[in-house]
Order: structure tokens, then C-alpha cells, then sequence
């Protein structure tokens, strides 16, 4: 069974609202990636999403931009994302990894290819921004391997398209909050509500929220009709910025933990 | 020579691009989710203006009296005695309203944009005259305007920037990446993500997802389809070649669509090879590039092994990107255009040979596919002709050339 199936069939017994931070592969350092990874975990992460850096985002907001390029500049590519991969799973085992970004990057490596060390690194799951519903190689790929394709949905997404993504859905539907780019504005919980809950009874996966949650206020609204929430911008910002310990794991449970609390704190009462 | 006679004769090149907007292999939609229903409706108004007698008929009375057009063919006689080999003939899109093609294809997609109810206009540019394009019409329709655009374009195209404002748009700087094309479309994107509902895109070139390549090509088809009549009216025959400098490769399309089915016609993309295709500094993504996924579509990029879309180089800013209009790479595939280089300074000889012979400032963008005009000639005998597209005036690069060239205005 593929982590991410394990992971939220976990979450669900438990009746816990999964958390899910984003990172961008090498950034803030690409020494210190793989402890951010494991303090991730520690601080309550139930799936961590890793950013591929790429030289043209196109759906991100100017932080995670702004992060893509300091990755490239320390010359971290898709070659050096898996072998972070790799090092984080000789000690966890158990939670799951999804790599997040664009289709070039992958096209280029070659699909068969890079699902084929994908799921040597320990990879579960693979997240494309610009990659079409219709691309039959890559889900054949995907899929042989046992690695989900997951797949977004917008405020936009039409009835038919979001019965077409929910008919192909795999691993998790990942909800965009807002009309706009990575951490562009808060997401207005009380907007996207009646659609993800339509959603959930319409899809055999769990639904994840993101694009738009910045701290525990706004994942507490979200998790009031979401299996999951997504956090990003907030966190790669909060780990750029200067404010805090130095030591970057330390800054990422400083983040997550009053998150973390929320959401938790919410299922108890 | 004619080594286009070995394309499969059964392909009909006025058949695509598919209804999934595929050229081929090449085209598509590779966008945000939040793109995808706002493009399907786009694509459904647009095909269903397209057939529209009276948008058809709107669109050519704007074309006839707000844009100039037709524009004429002028014998380039004492340019093509000077080559000594055919006669190069120019297609005048520099004599369009506000100095290029790109006003074709802007004048058309506001009349969408009004169709649709938008309020808001937004556009990309890299040389700036697609950003002037569609601030004039913005401006002639009463819209909102930005027009996003890279730092080191604004640097170099410096009145073209004034002219925008003039015009009562909004120019947007952007820093991110190589601070170019790619960039000011990628914050385009960015814009039209997040403002959607509202917002109208103006792309400017035959790139970015379906509809954009296919509705961009449309409205530039009105450059082949008179150059076609014009050439069996006025020449009693067609051209035996055609050129235009290929970046997106919007004007190029436009000249070439009525001719894909004219087997005999040769037809010759002039890209970007900046200092060389072999120095690395170039924008030539079909002569040196390789199929990928760049803007929304499938096509030809530069990119390095990684799959990171690489820098070009081009002292042209309108050719100075790393993709191609997907329309184009299916062309190369098929057999059906030849694309080569042309450097930054063979583009600076033919910009002074046109200026010299016949009182011709061109874009130093057309100044590229004039140059590979003159190179075509001089391969054919004089009863040849070769029809080249002068995409846009020089008025907006005197700076650049006065740099390069040292001298101080």
C-alpha cells in the first residue's frame, strides 16, 4: 500500500485533520534539507509536499519564485531532489513524500525514467501544476509504479472537469483555495466550503486545501470541511526570513507546532 | 531546390490545430487548473466569433481603416540588384498602425475580449510592440491596460515604454528570472490567474496554451492571405520563397499559413542566433533547441538537462525567447519550413544595406529575416522571387543600434 493511502486512512480512523507543509528542495539550504525534512515529521507533518525547483513557475507567488531561484542558483536540480529523498527515508519510512512542480523538468529527465527513480528514492506521489488531465504516458508511468498522480482543482473547475478529475483521482485531490498564485491571499474558508464538501462526496480520495492558508487561524477554517491542509509560502517565508532560532529545523517547529496544536486541539473538542 | 517536395503530400496543414488544440505532437494545454475553464470558454467564444459574418465583418473594416491594411508588396529593386541574385520583395507590416503585424492580432483579440464582457486588458511584450499594440487598442476601446514587461527590455526599447504610457497603459517591470520575454509572461500568466473573471489576456505571440496559437495565427493570416492575391495579381504568380523571423513566430505564421498548402512555395524561418548557435548565446529554439513543455504548450525549448529553461541572447528584444509557437515546431517536423540562424550580426548588415538601398529603417527582428532574404536570393537566378515579411519598423531600435555601434545621440 502506497504511504499516502496508508497516511490518510491513519488520519481518518483517528478523525485528525492531516497537515501537510511545503518546502522548496535546497532552500533555504541544501545542507540542511534533509533535517528540515525529519523536523518537518516531528512538528506534526502527516505528508510533506517537496518542491522541485524550476526556472519558469508559473502558478507560483513571488516567495515561492523567489525560493525557486535560490535553489537553482546552488544547482539543485531533479537529480539532486531524489537523492534527498533517498537520505530522508534511510530514517523514516513512513511518511509519505510527494514531489511538487512542472512538467519540463520531467519531460526532459524522460517520464519512464524519472518514475523509475522516483520510486527508488522513495517518492509516493507527484504533483504537476501544468501537466493535462489527458497525458497518458506519464499516468501509465505513475501508475506501474505505484506512485499517485495528484491531481489539483480550482475555484474555476467547471462540473464536468471536477467529475473528470474526481473520476481519475489518485492518492489525494489537492483544492486550490484561491484564483491566484501560491500564497497570493488568504483563502475565504466560507467561499470554498459548499464546493470541497461537494467534492468529498463526490471523490473516493481524501481532498487536501491549499494556496492561500498562512497560519493556525486560517487552517482551523479550512479544516473544518478539509481531509487535509496545505501549507507553503507562509513556511518557506518564515524559513527565509531572519526573525528566530538560526538552526532551520528549529524554525520549522517553531512554525508547524501552533499549527499543529490548532488542528489538534480542534478534533478534541 | 526545393527540399519541402519531400513532405508527405497528404498532410493538410489548414486541418490543425486539432479540437484538443494539438499541432501534431506540439500545442495543447499545459496551464494552472484555474486556467482551464476560462481557456475552454475563450476557445468557445472565439470559434464561434470566428464564424461570425458580422465579427468577420467588424474585423475587416478595423483592419481596413484603423490598422491601414492592405499593406503593399514593394520591390526591393536596388536591394536585390545589390544582392545580384532574385528579387526580394517586401511584405510593408511596418506601415500597419503603430509600426508592426502585431497590431493585427491585437485588434482582434479586443474585439474577443468585448464579446466576452472583460474589463481588463493585460498583454505581455518583449520589444514592445505588442505591449503598444495593445495599449492602442485598449485605449481605442475605453479598457483597463498593464502591459508586463522584462527589465532588460524596458532598458533597451525605452520608447516604446513611453509610447505605452502615452497611450494610458500601465507598464509592470519584472525581476524575476532573465528579466525578458519569458518572464513578462510568466507574470502575465500570474496576472491572469489571479484576475480571471475580469481580465482579458492579450498573448502577442502563436505561443502560450489553446486557443492562443491558433487564434493568434488567425488574426496574422490576413498578411499571407493578401500577400498570396497580391503576388497572383500583381507577379501573376506566387513567390518561389518566404521569410520572416521566427520568436514566437506570430508574424512568421501569419505569412506562411495561406502558402502551407502551396507545395512549391519554400518556406524559410529566420530565428535568433545572437553571436552564434555554437557560443550558446542565441534564441534559436527550433535550429538548437529540443521538444518540451514551456507558456502552456508543447513545443521547442532551450533548456539545459535538467529541463531548466536556459538564458537566450538576441539584440533583438522581440526574438530574445526560448520557445517557439508549437504551429512552427510541427512545421520543422513536417518537413514543411526549414528554421535557421541569423546573428546579431548579419541582422545589423541587412538592417544598413535596406536603410542604404531603399530608405527602409527595419525592426532589427525583420532586419533578421531580411537578412536571410538576402541570403536566399542570392542562392536563386533573377527571375526568382522571394517574399519577405517586414514585421515592424526601426524607429524603436535606433538607441540600440546607436549603442552597439558606439555612437552617442
Amino acid at each position: 500500500m502506497n504511504r499516502i493511502d496508508q497516511r490518510f486512512s491513519q488520519l481518518k480512523s483517528a478523525a485528525r485533520t492531516g497537515l501537510i507543509p511545503f518546502v522548496t528542495a535546497g532552500d533555504p539550504d541544501p545542507a540542511a534539507m534533509v533535517p528540515l525534512l525529519h523536523a518537518l515529521v516531528d512538528a506534526g507533518a502527516d505528508l510533506i509536499e517537496l518542491g522541485m525547483p524550476f526556472s519558469d513557475p508559473m502558478a507560483d507567488g513571488p516567495v515561492i519564485q523567489r525560493a525557486n531561484e535560490r535553489a537553482l542558483a546552488r544547482k539543485i536540480g531533479l537529480t539532486q531532489v531524489l537523492e534527498m529523498v533517498r537520505t530522508f527515508r534511510r530514517d523514516d519510512t513512513h511518511t509519505p513524500l510527494v514531489l511538487m512542480g512542472y512538467l519540463n523538468p520531467i519531460e526532459i529527465r524522460g517520464v519512464e525514467h524519472f518514475a523509475e527513480e522516483a520510486a527508488n528514492a522513495g517518492v509516493d506521489g507527484l504533483l504537476l501544476v501544468d501537466s493535462p488531465l489527458d497525458d497518458a504516458a506519464l499516468c501509465a508511468q505513475m501508475q506501474a509504479r505505484h506512485l499517485h498522480l495528484i491531481r489539483l482543482l480550482a475555484p474555476t473547475s467547471s462540473a464536468t472537469r471536477t467529475h473528470d478529475l474526481a473520476a481519475r483521482a489518485s492518492g489525494f485531490l489537492y483544492f486550490v483555495s484561491i484564483t491566484g498564485v501560491t500564497g497570493a491571499a488568504r483563502a475565504d474558508a466560507a467561499a470554498i466550503a459548499a464546493q470541497v464538501q461537494a467534492l468529498r462526496q463526490q471523490a473516493r480520495v481524501p481532498v487536501a486545501v491549499g494556496f492561500g492558508v498562512k497560519d493556525a487561524a486560517g487552517a482551523l477554517a479550512i479544516a473544518s470541511f478539509a481531509d487535509a491542509v496545505v501549507i507553503g509560502s507562509a513556511l518557506v517565508e518564515y524559513l527565509q526570513g531572519s526573525g528566530g532560532d538560526t538552526d532551520v529545523g528549529a524554525r520549522a517547529r517553531a512554525f508547524l507546532a501552533p499549527i499543529r496544536a490548532a488542528l489538534d486541539a480542534r478534533k478534541a473538542a | 531546390m526545393k527540399p519541402q517536395r519531400k513532405t508527405e503530400p497528404e498532410i493538410d496543414f489548414n486541418a490543425y490545430p486539432d479540437a484538443m488544440g494539438r499541432f501534431g505532437a506540439y500545442g495543447g494545454v499545459y496551464v494552472a487548473e484555474t486556467l482551464i475553464a476560462p481557456l475552454a470558454e475563450l476557445t468557445a467564444t472565439y470559434l464561434k466569433l470566428r464564424d461570425d459574418p458580422a465579427f468577420q465583418a467588424e474585423l475587416a473594416h478595423d483592419l481596413k481603416h484603423y490598422v491601414g491594411r492592405p499593406s503593399p508588396i514593394y520591390h526591393a529593386q536596388r536591394l536585390s540588384r545589390e544582392v545580384g541574385g532574385a528579387q526580394i520583395l517586401l511584405k510593408r507590416e511596418d506601415l500597419n498602425h503603430t509600426g508592426a503585424h502585431k497590431i493585427n492580432n491585437t485588434v482582434g483579440q479586443a474585439m474577443v475580449a468585448r464579446h466576452m464582457g472583460k474589463t481588463r486588458i493585460i498583454a505581455e511584450t518583449g520589444a514592445g510592440q505588442h505591449g503598444v499594440a495593445s495599449a492602442t487598442v485598449a485605449a481605442r476601446l475605453g479598457l483597463e491596460c498593464m502591459v508586463y514587461m522584462g527589465e532588460t527590455d524596458i532598458a533597451r526599447q525605452a520608447i516604446n515604454v513611453f509610447r505605452m504610457k502615452l497611450l494610458g497603459a500601465t507598464v509592470v517591470p519584472v525581476s524575476s528570472g532573465s528579466r525578458t520575454l519569458k518572464d513578462a509572461l510568466n507574470e502575465a500568466l500570474r496576472d491572469w490567474v489571479t484576475n480571471v473573471r475580469d481580465t482579458f489576456y492579450i498573448i502577442g505571440t502563436v505561443a502560450g496554451p489553446h486557443p492562443y496559437p491558433m487564434m493568434v495565427r488567425d488574426f496574422n493570416a490576413v498578411v499571407g492571405r493578401e500577400a498570396r492575391a497580391q503576388m497572383l495579381t500583381e507577379y501573376g504568380r506566387l513567390p518561389d520563397a518566404l521569410t520572416a523571423c521566427v520568436g514566437g513566430g506570430s508574424n512568421a505564421i501569419g505569412l506562411f499559413h495561406a502558402f502551407l498548402n502551396d507545395r512549391d512555395v519554400r518556406i524559410v524561418g529566420a530565428e535568433a542566433a545572437g553571436e552564434g548557435l555554437a557560443t550558446g548565446h542565441h534564441a534559436a529554439s527550433l535550429a538548437a533547441g529540443r521538444p518540451g513543455v514551456l507558456h502552456g504548450n508543447r513545443t521547442y525549448v532551450l533548456c539545459d538537462d535538467d529541463g531548466q529553461i536556459t538564458e537566450t541572447h538576441s539584440i533583438s528584444a522581440g526574438l530574445d525567447y526560448p520557445g517557439v509557437g508549437p504551429e512552427h515546431a510541427f512545421l520543422k517536423d513536417a518537413g514543411r519550413a526549414e528554421y535557421v540562424g541569423v546573428t546579431d550580426a548579419e541582422a545589423m548588415r541587412a538592417f544598413h544595406q535596406l536603410a542604404r538601398s531603399e530608405g527602409i529603417l527595419a525592426a532589427l527582428e525583420s532586419a533578421h529575416a531580411v537578412a536571410q532574404a538576402i541570403k536566399l536570393a542570392r542562392e536563386l537566378p533573377r527571375d526568382a522571387l522571394v517574399l519577405c515579411n517586414l514585421s515592424g519598423r526601426g524607429d524603436k531600435d535606433v538607441h540600440t543600434i546607436a549603442q552597439r555601434e558606439g555612437i552617442a545621440l
